[in-house]
């Protein structure tokens, strides 16, 4: 079997995949409930819409990847100039105006395009435990950016020495790239589980 | 097209040979390579798309406007450079996988037809608008001749991961 086919992976019931990672286990109420709102999504017209036109997917997930282009290079500028690698000559705060509305921007544009993919395949998304994982990351990397972004509105110098000796504004900065690469290997990856 | 070309230059004993070499098949029927050289092609082509646009938003007088575009070049294109390599040795690995599949494949073809006209591009860029770039880099607004390159720079880069996308719904 190889990869990258995501037209058998699309439906799982039809294309059953032999070697798929084993999913962990997961509260049977919780389960129980996730299977029911799977269910009634899945009988739902959008949900059949979007199963049925073969280029609904391909499209938005087209959209979701440029959408993850600008988010993951905007979250990369304001990082590195805050680590100190780029555009020294500008401040930290500068940095961030320039590219954090694109972050905030895009992560709708995410939101949007990743809802209209889980309605249209609602069991293959909710109940993977790679997709489970990569929301929790989002929402690690959301509060992370805003603390980030109100550090640099409070403070400009923040990110600038005396602030970086402190070790925070880098360790943010190290934290935000780290998660947004995991977000990116864990949404690829949830073709393959 | 294809069968055209073929008729000239027959590259299909040469794609069954790539695609039977240890590494190529090590990746096609490895459970795990093929996904994670799929995972670093894919980051490296979001650095490269998100790098290239926020050049090309420059370009076009967009975005960044207060900071010369020169000067912005400088900084973002070694980072462009640097993930594209990174981009195309993954793709190169995961082209050699499946060769003779991915070689006939429409989408495919058509996303190394826009790579190279992405790539024209900026070449025609460099020697004609780019060579002056010291002229009108600090102004907010850049000549016309840079607006329009930033312009098809971003239509081919957005179709390439259309294509690109494509790709992965139409191989065998």
């Amino acid at each position: 079997m190889s990869g990258g086919n995501d037209a058998a992976k699309t439906s799982l019931v039809t294309n059953p995949v032999p070697n798929r990672v084993k999913r962990p286990k997961m509260n049977p109420l919780i389960n129980h409930w996730l299977s029911q709102f799977c269910a009634w999504l899945d009988q739902t017209t959008m949900s059949q819409i979007i199963q049925i036109k073969s280029w609904i997917i391909p499209t938005v997930q087209t959209v979701h990847i440029l959408a993850i282009a600008v988010v993951a290079t905007s979250a990369l500028m304001v990082d590195l100039r805050v680590i100190g690698v780029i555009g020294r000559d500008q401040s930290p705060a500068r940095i961030g105006r320039r590219f954090l509305p694109f972050v905030w921007w895009s992560l709708l544009v995410l939101l949007l395009t990743g809802a209209i993919m889980i309605i249209g395949e609602p069991a293959r998304a909710l109940k993977n435990g790679v997709f489970q994982l990569k929301i929790g990351l989002i929402l690690v990397a959301i509060i992370l950016t805003a603390t980030l972004q109100a550090s640099l509105t409070k403070k400009a110098t923040f990110g600038e020495p005396p602030e970086r000796a402190r070790g925070a504004p880098f360790a943010i900065a190290i934290a935000s790239i780290v998660l947004w690469a995991g977000i990116i290997c864990a949404g690829r990856w949830i073709a393959y589980t | 097209m294809t069968a055209g070309i073929q008729n000239i230059v027959d590259v299909n004993p040469f794609l069954h040979w790539l695609q039977d070499t240890t590494i190529a098949t090590a990746i096609r029927e490895n459970d795990i390579l093929f996904p994670w050289i799929e995972t670093v092609h894919v980051t490296a082509i979001v650095l490269v798309v998100g790098s290239i646009s926020i050049v090309d938003l420059r370009l076009l007088g967009l975005a960044s406007c207060d900071r010369p575009t020169q000067q912005l070049m400088r900084e973002i294109l070694p980072l462009t450079w640097g993930a594209f390599a990174v981009a195309a040795g993954a793709g190169a690995l995961l082209f050699s996988s499946k060769a003779v599949d991915y070689a006939h494949n429409f989408f495919f073809q058509g996303k190394m037809i826009l790579l190279l006209l992405a790539a024209t591009n900026m070449a025609v860029f460099h020697v004609v608008t780019g060579r002056d770039v010291t002229r009108w880099s600090d102004l907010r607004q850049p000549p016309m001749s840079a607006k329009i390159a930033g312009s098809i720079s971003l239509i081919l880069w957005i179709t390439v991961v259309a294509f690109g996308r494509w790709i992965g719904f139409t191989s065998h």
